[in-house]
C-alpha cells in the first residue's frame, strides 16, 4: 500500500510529541497533495491556499489525538476535506448533505449526448479549451459527487480509502463516482461534439 | 425494451471500465454492447473522459509562494529547504 509506505517515513512518536522538524517533513511530503485536493474541490487558488494552511494548523494541533487507525495521509485528507467544506459553506454554496443517502440533484441522469469523439486528435482532446471545459464541468458537480470524484479520479485514492475520508460505504463511493463520471462525460460530449462539427466544416 | 436494458446497465458502466465489476455483470454488459451502438459510444466516451481527467490531474502545480507562505504560517521557516 503506497500510503502505508509514505507513513513509514515518519516517526509517529516524534510527530505526536510536537517535534517541529518531523512535522516539517510531514508538511513537505503532503502539501502538494492537499493543495491539489483543495484546488479541485474549491476551484480557485485563494480558497485552496486557505484550506491548505488550515489543514496543517489543525493537523499540528490534533496530531496528539491521531489514533493511527487510518494512514496519516488519509487523516490529513479528512481534515482538508472538512476545511474545504467549511469554506464552501461560508460562500453559501448550496449544500447538499455529504452523508448517505443520496440527496436530490445527484440522481443518475440518462445519457443524452451520443457522439463518438474518442478518435479526435490528441491535440484537440488535450487543448487548453478542452481542459477548461473539463474544469468547469467538475465545478458544476454537486459537492457530494465532486468530493468522491476528486478523491478517486484525481487524487487516485482507492474506493476504501475514499470511504474512510468521507465516512461513506463502498457502495456509496461507487455510486457517486459513477454519477460524477457520467455527468462529466455528458459535458465533454457536448463540447467535443461541437468541435467535431467545427473541424468538419474546415475540410 | 432495449432502452430499458441500457438504463439498467448505465450505473454499472463506471465499474466496468475500471475492471472491478463482477464477472456476471461484465458478461451481461459485453453481450449488450454487441447489439447496442448507443451504449458502445457511452462506454468509449466514458472511458476517454476518465482517461482525460487522470492524465491532466497531475498538472496542478503549487505556486512557490504558496509553499513559502504555508511554512511561514506554520512557523516552520527554519525548515524550508531552499
Ligand atoms: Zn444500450
Amino acid at each position: 500500500m503506497v500510503e502505508e509506505k509514505r507513513d513509514a517515513m515518519f516517526s509517529l512518536e516524534a510527530l505526536k510529541g510536537g517535534n517541529r522538524s518531523e512535522f516539517a517533513r510531514l508538511v513537505e511530503a503532503n502539501y502538494q497533495l492537499i493543495y491539489r485536493l483543495a484546488f479541485k474541490i474549491l476551484g480557485n487558488q485563494q480558497d485552496a491556499e486557505d484550506a491548505l494552511q488550515e489543514t496543517f494548523i489543525k493537523a499540528f494541533r490534533y496530531l496528539k489525538d491521531f489514533d493511527g487507525r487510518s494512514s496519516i495521509s488519509t487523516w490529513l485528507y479528512r481534515i482538508a476535506t472538512n476545511e474545504a467544506l467549511m469554506i464552501l459553506r461560508k460562500h453559501k454554496v448550496d449544500m447538499v448533505s455529504v452523508d448517505e443517502p443520496l440527496a436530490e440533484g445527484e440522481e443518475e441522469k440518462e445519457p443524452l449526448q451520443i457522439v463518438d469523439w474518442c478518435c479526435m486528435p490528441e491535440e484537440e482532446l488535450m487543448s487548453s479549451e478542452a481542459k477548461q471545459t473539463l474544469d468547469r464541468a467538475i465545478e458544476r458537480l454537486p459537492v457530494s459527487l465532486r468530493l468522491v470524484f476528486v478523491l478517486r479520479d484525481i487524487q487516485g485514492l482507492s474506493t476504501r480509502e475514499t470511504g474512510e475520508v468521507l465516512d461513506l460505504s463502498d457502495t456509496a463511493v461507487k455510486t457517486r463516482l459513477s454519477r460524477a463520471r457520467l455527468r462529466l462525460r455528458e459535458d465533454l460530449s457536448g463540447y467535443f461534439g461541437d468541435r467535431m462539427i467545427a473541424l468538419q466544416g474546415k475540410v | 425494451m432495449e432502452h430499458e436494458e441500457c438504463r439498467h446497465l448505465l450505473g454499472e458502466l463506471s465499474e466496468y471500465i475500471d475492471g472491478t465489476l463482477e464477472a456476471k455483470l461484465c458478461a451481461e454488459i459485453e453481450r449488450h454492447l454487441l447489439e447496442c451502438e448507443r451504449c458502445r459510444v457511452v462506454v468509449d466516451t466514458l472511458h476517454k473522459t476518465v482517461y482525460l481527467v487522470q492524465s491532466t490531474a497531475s498538472e496542478v502545480q503549487v505556486p512557490q509562494e504558496v509553499r513559502q507562505r504555508l511554512f511561514k504560517r506554520l512557523d516552520l521557516d527554519d525548515f524550508v529547504q531552499k
